[in-house]
């Protein structure tokens, strides 16, 4: 069958359920949604409808983005607005059948937002609300709206035109047009993909591979699981076109097996596109042949750097080795190798069939684009966003997150996770893009974004980072195996109140001279978190060392509870739970906490009672005695 | 001839082959850069991150990763590498099992080299928390011992059991600081495919890997291994008229260095209290020491008592071609069968 033919019917069919004259709920059913309760949802939808005689379609789509709204459902009616509810349960599942499927209340106060023309008193246009507004979603375009399973979806939806458009044009002019549009690697270093895919297209040899890094293995990042739930198939698009363009015959996505679901789909898709003709042997009846399978990972961190997930591939132990030669040249089996992330291939579709001119015209003079990010931490609106590069940290954090959750003040902003660097308000204006976050101590990273607030202790958050890194280095080369160690115990100690003077001195010492000697990029940027945090928030680590006090209020050794002796009425509530009868007092007495029985657990603050609040919990130790 | 390739080395014009890397060239010019994970006979690894140098007053990198190129500019140290250098030697070192006097590799050791040349500060060494807990040793296989706690994790054994042995019965397992070079499933040696053949002992630059029982010989003879008929060319090392050490002979053209489980670690045959010395022949169901003339003699007497294939002969492999050649024109010629065979095939 000719393209064109295949997508003729995909639109038809597409046109088929969106304007269809029984009731279309959309239910937002990818990793974020389910864990929510989005299959509890459906299945209360569907009884539902059983119940009452009610003929409906009910379809499960990817994730949408505001991950504070999950369960999502996106309710058409015949003719009607295309409604988005928030925060879906059973309950409101059963209230919206019956007051807006059955009747025509659309029950503003459970609705997110309207959807594409429609309006709807009382309920606001999702794309103009907070959340959408600066957004810019060009990659997550489908997500949310399409079918993940059906492969039909995506094609009405612009899906293997990019490649239909590819396979007429020379590769040189493929590579050309990547070239042109400024695309850079979204796995988090940013290198030219243009660049990469030329040296792959020139390198010698017939048997060349394509690879996909879905090993997306930051701590609270979940951009790439996302997009493969919610679009698969932009990925295997991209990774066919790159292999027509390099002359590959075979593609690997390297997918982590903690991803069960973007796993399922992928195969699903594959199986799909090889039905349609987009995948194996003479793709859409031209010459050209091309094979994928998904490769499961089984977990290591340091698998997410290219040369240890092409050692994973070939079956020995994920190790990184020293480049070059780099995998364009000598990749997996030897062979030249394209290794790309997830976003970075599912671009190359829609530069392809909508040009580099359109993709250049997006973000700033060297980066390109748009840039997706999972925002967590200490935001009101946590979720999946994709915003135009150039665009500043306040924005993203204060315009799309709603600024800091339960009205905290701002400390830090971190991205790029173990590789990454903590960013303090002074940078809040620091714009989005690859040299910018760069020059701050951080990096871009593949795209997680970590809010924090007052409460959080920036010594303990480096001591986080180090944990997670120094667990997960391979342990080959000398600097990122034991370097990383040792930092973690003068982390610890610092945490546990037994810094010493010259401890930040060792550790900027230590931090460097692992970047400039480790083998990977695993070790080159594992010191980051630290010395970000040394530079942004030093203060933070002399109160640790010198004054021996948590200012975030998190570090036991370095906090101290006291009963404030104008507040305390003697109620013995709190020595009663003390679980180290550290408290003394007689009853309608004034009560002390011995501080050297305190294990500083807080059950005493938990416990007195609102009308009181007479434990405070304070930084720094007090001495035995003190109050 | 390979290709020559002129490079300076910290202002030194020297010449290198085609094909090498900046290590080796450093090396073979009698320039030391400290490394601990590069081995001639083995594909470098770039592990250890020791062996760093400046290359034309720009770039940093490592040497045993970095081919010779014509003209190129080496400088082996420079503030910034002795700095580097320095952290990952303390890092090393604060990992390692200190008590050097009880180790048969002291005044050996690459790490002892390594130090020796980069310099040590106790004040800023004792800034590092040393390691408290001792790893258990794998004693498991007879002739060798793996000390977890002397390794470095250069991969050197590693990769001899790969591209050596081909045998590939050892591998990085864990992760991290955790990391430790063991069996599949990081089980003990004995439990691995390992053949015992020992090349990773002779290999390992520090103490990890050890020979059991090993002994400094005083002074060494060339000679070739009795076991079989290779010929593996070996150094025997001998202490006061005994044999305690076998070395392969780099020099072997039979061999190149190499050796087997036998020719390695079976020596000790030789001054074995029960080492048959003289012939013994069964006397009223009894063995008793005889003279070799006696026991010709009876053989003598026995083989003529037979005749064709009433007679079968199997000879050793420990034999010369020579001696079996000899035995099998016995068989046939003398004892007229061809019923001649040799244990070589097991």
């Amino acid at each position: 069958m000719k393209f064109s033919d295949i997508k003729k019917s995909a639109e038809d069919e597409w046109h088929a359920l969106q304007q269809g004259n029984v009731p279309l709920i959309v239910i937002g059913a990818a990793t974020c949604g389910r864990s929510a309760g989005a299959l509890g949802v459906k299945k209360t939808f569907e009884e539902e409808f059983q119940n009452r005689g009610i003929q409906a379609e009910i379809v499960e789509v990817g994730c949408l983005g505001p991950c504070y709204a999950e369960p999502l459902v996106n309710i058409i009616k015949p003719g009607g607005p295309n409604i988005l509810y928030k925060n879906v349960t059973g309950k409101i599942a059963v209230e919206l059948v019956e007051n807006y499927i059955v009747n025509d209340n659309p029950l503003p106060e459970y609705a997110l937002g309207t959807l594409g023309d429609s309006k709807v008193d009382g309920i606001p246009v999702l794309m103009e609300t907070p959340f959408f507004k600066s957004q810019a979603r060009e990659l997550f375009r489908n997500s949310g709206f399409i079918d993940p399973t059906n492969i039909n979806h995506y094609i009405a939806n612009g899906g293997y035109s990019g490649l239909a458009k590819a396979l007429e044009m020379e590769p040189a002019k493929v590579v050309e047009e990547i070239k042109a549009s400024g695309l850079r690697g979204r796995g988090g270093g940013g290198f030219p993909t243009g660049m990469k895919w030329e040296f792959c297209f020139n390198a010698p040899g017939d048997e060349k591979y394509v690879i996909c890094n879905a090993d997306e293995g930051d701590p609270g990042a979940f951009m790439d699981r996302s997009l493969l739930e919610s679009d698969p198939h932009a990925l295997i698009e991209g990774m066919t076109i790159a292999g027509y363009t390099i002359g590959a015959g075979k593609g690997y996505i390297y997918c982590r097996a903690e991803y069960p679901l973007a796993v399922k789909r992928l195969r699903n898709a594959i199986a799909q596109s090889k039905e349609k003709g987009f995948l194996g042997e003479n793709i859409l009846g031209g010459k050209f042949n091309f094979d994928l399978e998904v490769f499961l990972g089984a977990g290591a961190f340091v698998c997410g750097e290219e040369t240890a997930l092409i050692a994973s591939i070939e079956g020995g132990r994920g190790m990184p080795r020293h480049r070059p030669p780099f995998p364009a040249q000598s990749g997996l089996r030897g062979k030249p190798t394209l290794l790309n992330n997830v976003k970075t291939y599912s671009y190359v579709p829609k530069i392809i069939n909508r040009g580099a001119d359109w993709f250049a015209g997006i973000g700033t003079e060297k980066s390109k684009g748009t840039a997706v990010f999972a925002l967590t931490g200490k935001v009101t609106n946590c979720g999946l966003i994709e915003v135009p590069m150039g665009i500043s940290l306040r924005e993203i954090i204060y315009d799309i997150g709603g600024g800091v959750s339960d009205g905290g003040e701002f400390k830090a902003v971190q991205t790029g996770g173990p590789s990454g660097g903590c960013l303090p308000a002074s940078h809040l204006d620091t714009p989005i893009d690859y040299d910018s976050l760069r020059a701050a101590g951080s990096i871009m990273g593949s795209g997680g974004m970590v809010v924090m607030d007052q409460g959080t202790c920036m010594v303990d958050v480096a001591r986080y980072f180090l944990d997670f890194t120094q667990k997960e280095t391979c342990g080959e080369c000398v600097p990122c195996r034991l370097g990383t160690k040792q930092m973690l115990n003068i982390l610890e100690e610092i945490t546990e109140g037994k810094g010493k003077p010259e401890d930040v001195d060792q550790l900027v010492e230590m931090g460097e001279a692992i970047k400039k000697a480790s083998l990977c990029g695993l070790g080159q940027t594992a010191p980051n978190p630290v010395l970000t945090t040394i530079r942004y928030f030093r203060e933070e680590y002399d109160a640790h060392i010198q004054n021996r006090s948590c200012p975030a209020l998190l570090c036991k050794e370095l906090i101290s509870f006291r009963i404030i002796p104008e507040k305390c009425t003697g109620c013995m509530i709190c020595a009663r739970a003390c679980p180290t009868d550290a408290i003394t007092g007689e009853k309608k007495q004034v009560h002390v906490i011995d501080q050297s029985k305190c294990i500083r657990c807080g059950v005493c603050l938990e416990k007195c009672p609102k009308n009181f609040l007479a434990v405070e919990c304070i930084a720094g130790q007090l001495s035995e005695g003190e109050q | 001839m390979k290709e020559k390739i002129n490079l300076t080395i910290n202002g030194r014009s020297v010449t290198a082959e085609k094909g090498m890397n900046v290590l080796e060239a450093s090396l073979r010019n009698n320039i030391y850069i400290p490394h601990l994970c590069f081995h001639a006979e083995l594909q470098p690894a770039g592990a250890c991150r020791l062996c760093m140098v400046e290359l034309d007053g720009q770039r940093t990198t490592i040497a045993c990763k970095t081919p010779v190129e014509e003209g190129m500019v080496v400088r082996t140290e420079s503030p910034e590498i002795s700095e580097t250098r320095k952290v990952a030697l303390e890092l090393l070192v604060a990992d390692h099992d200190t008590d050097c006097l009880n180790c048969v590799q002291n005044t050996k050791c690459a790490l002892q080299r390594v130090a020796d040349h980069v310099g040590m500060n106790l004040k800023r060494l004792q800034r590092l928390k040393f390691r408290e807990e001792k790893l258990p040793v794998d004693d498991s296989n007879p002739f060798f011992t793996f000390n977890p706690n002397r390794c470095v994790l250069c991969g050197i054994c590693v990769r001899t059991c790969s591209e050596v042995q081909g045998a590939e019965a050892i591998d990085f397992t864990n992760r991290g600081s955790e990391a430790i070079v063991a069996g599949f499933g990081a089980k003990p040696r004995i439990e691995s495919n390992c053949e015992s053949c020992g090349e990773c002992v002779v290999r390992c630059p520090v103490g990890a890997l050890t020979e059991k029982d090993y002994e400094r010989p005083t002074h060494q003879v060339r000679t070739v291994c009795s076991f079989c008929g290779c010929g593996c060319g070996l150094f025997l090392g001998v202490r006061d008229n005994r044999i305690v050490s076998a070395k392969g002979d780099i020099n072997s053209r039979a061999s190149q260095g190499r050796l087997c489980v036998k020719g390695r670690f079976g020596f000790r045959f030789v001054n074995h209290p029960e080492r048959l010395t003289s012939p013994l022949i069964k006397k009223d169901g009894e063995f008793v020491e005889a003279s070799w003339d006696e026991a010709l003699d009876l053989i003598v007497e026995k083989f003529s008592r037979f005749k064709g294939d009433q007679f079968a002969a199997i000879s050793s492999a420990k034999c010369t071609n020579e001696d079996n050649y000899l035995t099998q024109k016995f068989t046939r010629a003398v004892m007229g069968t061809n019923n001649i065979d040799h244990c070589a095939r097991l």
